[in-house]
C-alpha cells in the first residue's frame, strides 16, 4: 500500500508515493533521481549514503523515507553554488582528498556537518569524526588534510 | 616544464564531477523500460541441486522471468572462461572445471549463482526470490586447502586430487647445490592470509538488447570493457564484437576485483535478449562479500640457504595456492606468473625454485587484489630476510645491503625468467633511513619501555613487476590475450584534443595524467584535452587497467599516438611554411622554420588539416587523427623500501603505528600529487592486511566475515599519516621512463609492518605473528612465549 511523503529536498518541495518500506536513500536516488548520494553496504557501516537532514549528517540508507516527512533535506547537489565549489569541496579537490569518488559525497557530506560542530577539528577528531565513513582508495591521508583546509576555509 | 605537463602537480580534471555528485556510476544509470533483477544465491557451500521451483516466483508480483541452469544450458551458453593456462611440472594442462553462469546441477561455494529473478521492480524481484524452493542435497565441504589436497571432499570430479597444477619454476639442482653448500639455511612457514577487496562501489550491471539492430550492450563496472566483451562474447554468449557493446562508465574503485568477467555479466545480457527489455542489477554489499573474487590465500614454506657470511645462495618455496571452487579469470596466473617470478625480490640470489599447489576449495574464487602474487612474494621474502638477519647476526640494514642486486648489475637477468631492466636499491633504502630518523630510533624505544611498551621496527626492500606485459612473454607463458594498449588521438580542427584509450581508470586519475601527456607533447591546454574510456562503441580496442599498466602500457601507446600526431603535423606546417620538414621544429605549441621567424601555432595547423584547400593530396591526407597500439618489451620493475615503526601496549596486545615511511621508484612520475594518492591508498590496503582484515569461512563453508561489520576494514583512526618519498630510476625500455604506482603500496607495506611487530616482541621470544595482527594474536603470542619461556 504506498503512502504519500512530503519533503523538502535541496531547498524544492517534493512529493512522492512510496512503499513504506522505502529507504530515504531510495527515495532520494530512484525517486528524485539525484543519483549523488551512493550506497556503498547494506549495514549501515560506509557512510557513501551520508545527506543533510535539518542540518544534521545522516545515513540516508538507514533512515525511512516516511521518517523525514516534512523534513529539510539537503544531499551533494545542493553544496557547490553552480560552478563555484563549496570551501570543502575545494578543499578535497586541492588537496587530492578522493580518487574513485565513491564516497566523496558521504565524506563531503559529513566533514561539513563536523565543522558545523567543531570548527576547528583536530587530526585525531577528524580521524574519530570519520569512524562510519569508509574510503578504500587514499588511506584516509589527504581525506583528513582536506577536511582541516576545509575547515580553516570555512572558518574564513 | 609545461605547467600542465610531465611532472606537474596539477588537480584532477575529475574532481569537481564527482565532488558535486554528478558522477555516473553504473548504478546511477537508468535505461527506459528497464527492470530489475535479484540474483538467488547458494546458502549452502557443496550441494546437488535435486530440484528447483521456480513456479511461485514466476507468479508472483511483477515478475517477468525467471531463469536457472537449465535455461542458460538449453540456450548453449557457454561456461565462464579462464584467461591464463597454467601447465604441471611435466609439462601437462590444469585442471580447468566447466565454470557455468547459474549452476548445474551443483553449487559450490556459498554465493554461487542459482537463479535469476526479474522484475518491474528490484523488490519485487528480491520478493519473488524467496519463495523459489531449492531442494539440496548437501555435501561435505572442503575448505582448508591441507584437507582439500588430502583427500577432502572433491569440489570438482574432473580435478583430481583438487588440485588445479602443481606448477614449478626454477633450477632445483642449483637450488640442491646452494643449500649443500650453506653454512647458514633460515626456514619460515607463514600464510597470506585471505582478503575481500572491497572497492566501495559494489558490482553492478545493466544489459540490454536493440530488437532493431541485434545489438546487445552491457553497462557493467569492469576495469577492461574490452577483455570483458572478448569474454563473454567470444566465449559464453557468442555474440560477435560488432554486436555486443561494453559500457563501464565511472568506477568506484576496482584493485583487481573488477578486472574478471562475472557470471553476472553473461546472465544479465543473455536474460536481456530473452526478455527483450533493459534488466538492471546492483551488488547488496553482502552479494559483494559472497561473490566478489576474494584475494591471496597462500600457505607458504620457504627456506634460505646462505654462506658464513650472511651471502644467500639459494632459495626454495613451496606454496599452496586457493582457487576457490572455480577458476576466475586471471586466478591461475596469481599465483605462478605473477609471484613465482619474483622471488628474488632485489637480491642476487643465485638460485631459487619455486613450486606451487593450486588448490579447488568450496569457497568464493579468488583472483587478483592489488599487487596479485607479487604482494605474497615481498612479504614471504622480506619476512624470510628479516628472519634470517636474526638469526644469523646482522642488522636487516647490513644483509639486506649485502644482498642487494648492485646498480652496475642491470639488466639483471634472475633466476626466475625475469630481466630487470633498472634500480637502485641502496637509494631507495638511503632515503627511506632518512626520512624514518632510524638513527633515532633506539632512544625512542627506550623511551616506549620506560612507559611499559614496546617498540619495533620493520623494514621491507621489495620489487615487483608492472606494466603486464609484453605479448610475447604473457603468451609464451600461458595468457589467452595479448597484453598490449591501444590509444587514439583524435585532433579537432580547432586544435581541441580527444583521447580514447584503452585503459580505464577506476579512481586513478586518468583523465588528469593522460591530459598532461598531450599537453607535454602538444603543447595545448589541459582543458582542451579530453580523455574517453570505458566504452567498446567509442575506444578502438584496449586491455584494460590493472597490474599498474595504465600509464606504463597505455600511457606509451598515447605518446606513441602523439609522436605521430605531432609528425603529420610537422609534414602539414611545412607545407603552409614553405619549407622543408627537415627544417620545422615544434616547440611549446609552435612549429616554425629553424633559423627564420615563421612560425605556425599548433591549433592552425589542426585547423589547416581540415580545411585542406591547397593541399597536395597525393602525399598529404587531410585530417589529424593517428592510432597506435604499443606492446612493451617487458615488464617495468618499481621497487622500493618502507620502513614501518609501531608501539605495541604488552598488556592489551594494541598496536599503534607510529610512523610509516614509504619511498618507492616508480620510474619518472608524471604527477606527483596523483602518485602520492596512489601509495597512500595502497599501504593502508597493506595496514589493513597486516593488522586488521581477515576472511574466515567456518567449517561448513559459511563465510563469517559477510559484512562491514564482520570484516574489519581500515577506518580513519586505525590508519597512521605516511611519510610518502620516491627516488628514481628510469625505465629502460620505455619512453617515458615510468613503470607504475598503483601497487607498490600494497606490495612493500605488509612485511615491513608484521616485521616492525616481530622487533618489538622478538625480545619477549616471539618470533611470528600471522597476518592479521589483531590484539588478540599479539597478546597471545607474548603470553604464550612467555610461558614457554617460563618452563624454560
Amino acid at each position: 500500500m504506498p503512502i504519500t511523503v512530503s519533503m523538502t529536498v535541496n531547498g524544492k518541495a517534493v512529493t512522492g508515493e512510496i512503499e513504506p518500506r522505502t529507504l530515504l536513500v531510495q527515495f532520494i536516488r530512484e525517486n528524485l533521481k539525484l543519483t549523488g548520494t551512493h550506497v556503498g553496504c547494506d549495514t549501515s557501516q560506509c557512510g557513501a549514503c551520508v545527506v543533510h537532514i535539518d542540518g544534521t549528517s545522516v545515513k540516508s540508507c538507514t533512515t525511512l523515507a516516511v521518517q523525514v516527512d516534512g523534513a529539510d533535506v539537503h544531499t551533494i547537489e545542493s553544496l557547490a553554488d553552480g560552478d563555484t565549489l563549496h570551501p570543502m569541496q575545494e578543499a578535497f579537490r586541492e588537496n587530492h582528498g578522493l580518487q574513485c569518488g565513491f564516497c566523496t559525497p558521504g565524506m563531503v557530506m559529513s566533514a561539513v556537518d563536523l565543522v558545523k560542530e567543531n570548527p576547528d577539528p583536530s587530526e585525531q577528531e577528524i580521524r574519530e569524526w570519520l569512524e562510519g565513513n569508509l574510503c578504500r582508495c587514499t588511506g584516509y591521508h589527504n581525506i583528513v588534510k582536506s577536511i582541516k583546509a576545509g575547515a580553516a576555509a570555512m572558518r574564513g | 616544464m609545461n605547467a600542465t605537463g610531465i611532472g606537474a602537480a596539477v588537480k584532477r580534471k575529475e574532481d569537481f564531477r564527482f565532488l558535486t555528485g554528478q558522477g555516473t556510476y553504473t548504478d546511477d544509470i537508468n535505461r527506459p523500460g528497464q527492470a530489475y533483477a535479484y540474483i538467488l544465491r547458494s546458502p549452502l557451500a557443496h550441494a546437488n541441486i535435486k530440484n528447483i521451483d521456480t513456479t511461485a516466483a514466476k507468479a508472483a508480483d511483477g515478475v517477468l522471468a525467471v531463469f536457472i541452469g537449465d535455461d542458460m544450458a538449453a540456450d548453449g551458453v557457454g561456461g565462464i572462461p579462464c584467461g591464463w593456462g597454467v601447465n604441471n611440472k611435466d609439462g601437462s594442462a590444469m585442471a580447468e572445471p566447466a565454470h557455468p553462469a547459474l549452476a548445474q546441477g551443483k553449487v559450490r561455494y556459498v554465493g554461487d549463482q542459482v537463479a535469476i529473478v526479474i522484475a518491474e521492480t528490484y523488490t519485487q524481484a528480491k520478493d519473488a526470490a524467496e519463495t523459489i524452493s531449492v531442494d539440496y542435497e548437501e555435501l561435505p565441504a572442503v575448505i582448508n586447502m591441507e584437507a582439500a589436497l588430502a583427500g577432502g571432499p572433491l569440489v570438482h570430479d574432473d580435478a583430481p586430487g583438487n588440485m588445479s597444477y602443481d606448477w614449478g619454476l626454477g633450477d632445483l639442482d642449483a637450488v640442491n647445490e646452494g643449500f649443500k653448500n650453506a653454512t647458514q639455511v633460515s626456514k619460515i612457514d607463514i600464510v597470506n592470509n585471505r582478503l575481500i577487496p572491497n572497492a566501495m562501489e559494489p558490482r553492478a550491471g545493466i544489459g540490454e538488447y536493440d530488437t532493431a539492430t541485434g545489438e546487445y550492450t552491457l553497462y557493467t563496472t569492469t576495469q577492461n570493457p574490452h577483455v570483458i566483451r572478448l569474454l563473454m562474447g567470444a566465449f559464453v554468449l557468442n555474440i560477435p564484437e560488432h554486436k555486443l557493446r561494453i559500457v563501464s562508465p565511472d568506477v568506484g574503485g576496482g584493485f583487481g576485483s573488477k578486472i574478471f568477467h562475472y557470471a553476472e555479466e553473461a546472465i544479465l545480457t543473455w536474460a536481456a535478449g530473452k526478455i527483450q527489455r533493459p534488466i538492471k542489477w546492483t551488488a547488496e554489499r553482502s552479494d559483494a562479500f559472497i561473490s566478489d573474487a576474494h584475494g591471496r590465500d597462500h600457505i607458504t614454506h620457504a627456506e634460505l640457504a646462505m654462506d658464513a657470511d650472511g651471502k644467500f645462495l639459494a632459495l626454495k618455496v613451496s606454496t599452496k595456492a586457493n582457487m576457490g571452487a572455480y577458476l576466475s579469470t586471471f586466478a591461475t596466473s596469481v599465483p605462478t606468473y605473477l609471484y613465482g617470478t619474483l622471488l628474488a625480490g632485489v637480491y642476487s640470489t643465485p638460485a631459487v625454485y619455486v613450486e606451487v599447489k593450486s588448490v579447488f576449495t568450496n569457497t568464493v574464487p579468488v583472483d587478483a587484489y592489488r599487487g596479485a602474487g607479487r604482494p605474497e612474494a615481498s612479504y614471504l621474502l622480506e619476512r624470510l630476510v628479516d628472519r634470517a638477519a636474526r638469526e644469523t647476526g646482522h642488522s636487516q640494514v647490513d644483509l639486506r645491503r649485502k644482498n642487494f642486486i648492485p646498480n652496475d648489475a642491470f639488466p639483471y637477468q634472475t633466476p626466475v625468467a625475469l630481466a630487470y631492466d633498472s634500480g637502485d636499491y641502496n637509494a631507495s633504502l638511503d632515503e627511506a633511513l632518512k626520512r624514518a630518523d632510524v638513527v633515532g630510533f633506539e632512544a625512542r624505544k627506550a623511551e616506549s619501555e620506560r612507559n611499559g611498551k614496546r617498540r619495533g621496527l620493520g623494514y621491507s626492500t621489495y620489487i615487483e613487476a608492472c606494466g603486464i606485459a609484453p605479448s610475447a612473454v604473457a603468451g609464451a607463458l600461458g595468457a589467452r590475450a595479448g597484453l598490449y594498449e591501444s590509444a587514439n588521438v583524435r585532433v579537432h580542427p580547432t586544435g581541441s584534443v580527444t583521447v580514447y584509450t584503452g585503459s580505464h581508470s577506476t579512481g586513478q586519475g586518468h583523465e588528469t595524467a593522460f591530459a598532461q601527456l598531450v599537453s607535454d607533447t602538444l603543447g595545448v591546454s589541459l582543458e582542451s584535452v579530453d580523455i574517453v574510456h570505458g566504452d567498446t562503441n567509442k575506444v578502438q580496442f584496449g586491455m584494460g587497467t590493472y597490474g599498474s599498466r595504465s600509464l606504463a602500457v597505455g600511457g606509451e601507446a598515447l605518446m606513441k599516438a602523439l609522436n605521430k600526431i605531432t609528425d603529420k603535423a610537422g609534414k602539414i606546417a611545412a607545407h603552409c611554411l614553405e619549407a622543408s620538414e627537415a627544417d620545422i621544429e615544434f616547440k611549446d605549441g609552435q612549429f616554425s622554420v629553424a633559423g627564420t621567424d615563421k612560425s605556425m601555432a599548433f591549433s592552425d595547423v589542426a585547423l589547416t588539416a581540415y580545411v585542406p584547400h591547397n593541399f597536395p593530396h597525393e602525399t598529404l591526407e587531410p585530417g589529424l587523427e593517428e592510432n597506435a597500439f604499443y606492446d612493451p618489451a617487458n615488464f617495468t620493475f618499481p621497487g622500493g623500501c618502507h620502513i614501518c615503526e609501531v608501539e605495541i601496549d604488552p598488556d592489551t596486545g594494541t598496536v599503534s603505528v607510529e610512523n610509516f615511511v614509504a619511498v618507492d621508484d616508480v620510474g619518472r612520475v608524471i604527477n606527483p600529487m596523483i602518485v602520492e594518492g596512489q601509495v597512500h591508498g595502497g599501504v593502508a590496503q597493506g595496514i589493513g592486511q597486516a593488522l586488521l582484515e581477515g576472511c574466515i569461512y567456518d567449517e561448513s563453508g559459511q563465510l563469517t566475515t559477510g559484512s562491514f561489520m564482520d570484516y574489519t576494514m581500515p577506518r580513519a583512526d586505525n590508519i597512521p599519516n605516511m611519510d610518502v618519498g620516491n627516488t628514481v630510476t628510469l625505465c629502460a625500455h620505455n619512453s617515458l621512463g615510468v613503470k607504475g604506482c598503483g601497487e607498490v603500496g600494497a606490495i612493500g607495506s605488509p612485511p615491513a609492518v608484521i616485521n616492525a611487530i616481530v622487533d618489538s616482541l622478538w625480545g619477549l621470544g616471539v618470533r611470528d605473528i600471522a597476518m592479521p595482527a589483531t590484539p588478540q594474536k599479539i597478546w597471545q603470542a607474548i603470553a604464550t612465549a612467555q610461558t614457554s619461556q617460563a618452563a624454560e
